[in-house]
């Protein structure tokens, strides 16, 4: 009799859907506050660029958080400067240039494609073809191996 | 031989990125300024103590002297400001504060009851040029050449010691160097 009547699994699960629901739309009423403390931006065409450029910027003060969820009193100031600049006609790259000529690349979540950033940029495929290279070689050895080797390395292999 | 030296060589390369990474010396706040080597950004605001009276740093284009960013919300800008007492006494430079985002009361009553190191303090109580300057915590001092150029910054409450270490050098080659 442990089992649930199936009705009763119906009912979980669509009481666990809600609650998802809910806790979802928390977060994204959270996420949306940070970003539209000031209120939305009449054209929704710089909205849009806005919340991407606020995004792609990171809060120097909390630093793994990007100045449109921050709250922090400086993540403030530098979306009125996004918004300002964005009312004013700069584009993307002008906004982004100002932020990097005061705060330093760091303050760029995606940095540009440049001699100095090639390491970051890079990484993952040197990573990529140094464990390809030695699941090769790993691979090769155990081929070469003979299959009934058991009685010559001992019980535990 | 190569089944030994690998591994000893992958122990080495995380050795050196653990020895930089959890350096506890290492402030992961402290971020390397663009603004090294560049123009001073202008500024034009007015004194904290008197708002009819203009602060700014073009009147300050050939001399050497230090900007102090600080708030009376600013805790550790508390803990700096003995040495900055300290360090105004000795009249080598002069030191202009930046009062960032602050109320201009609050401000006044801080430097009235701890005494006032600054030769000027400007307001910036909207934070528009600290984001010139790259301000991005309190207290922050930088260091500007005669040519107007920012030539260091320090992030953390200043002591007597980061002065004399730090700074007093860069002042004298300062002066040396661009008549």
């Amino acid at each position: 009799m442990n089992r649930p009547a199936p009705g009763k699994s119906v009912i979980n699960a669509v009481l666990a859907m809600v609650l998802a629901g809910i806790m979802g739309a928390f977060t994204a009423f959270a996420a949306d506050q940070a970003v539209d403390a000031n209120g939305q931006l009449a054209d929704p065409g710089l909205q849009t660029r806005f919340e991407r450029i606020t995004q792609e910027l990171r809060c120097l003060v909390c630093q793994n958080e990007s100045i449109a969820d921050s709250n922090a009193d400086l993540a403030v100031d530098l979306r009125r400067q996004v918004r300002e600049m964005l009312v004013a006609g700069k584009s993307n790259d002008a906004i982004f240039d100002f932020m990097t000529n005061r705060y330093g690349e760091f303050v760029r979540f995606n940095p540009p494609l440049e001699p100095k950033t090639l390491v970051i940029w890079g990484a993952p495929f040197i990573m990529l073809l140094l464990g390809g290279v030695i699941i090769y070689r790993v691979a090769r050895q155990r081929a070469r191996m003979p299959l009934d080797d058991e009685s010559a390395t001992g019980p535990n292999t | 031989m190569w089944k030994f030296l690998l591994p000893f060589a992958a122990f080495v390369a995380l050795a050196i990125l653990f020895a930089f990474g959890l350096n506890p010396k290492r402030d992961i706040h402290e971020l390397p300024s663009p603004l090294i080597g560049k123009p001073a950004p202008e500024f034009a605001l007015t004194d904290v103590l008197d708002s009819s009276r203009a602060v700014g740093n073009a009147a300050l284009k050939d001399q050497v002297y230090v900007l102090n960013v600080w708030a009376t919300w600013c805790v550790p800008c508390r803990e700096e400001h003995e040495a900055l007492l300290a360090i105004s006494r000795q009249h080598v430079v002069p030191i202009i504060g930046l009062n960032w985002k602050d109320q201009r009361e609050r401000a006044k009553q801080w430097l009235d009851q701890l005494g006032n190191p600054y030769e000027a303090a400007a307001f910036d109580g909207d934070g528009r040029t600290a984001i010139e300057w790259g301000v991005y915590g309190a207290p922050e001092t930088y260091l500007v050449d005669r040519q107007g150029r920012v030539i260091y910054k320090f992030i953390s409450p200043m002591t007597l010691e980061v002065w004399n270490r730090e700074f007093l050098p860069r002042i004298a080659a300062a002066r040396r160097g661009g008549a």
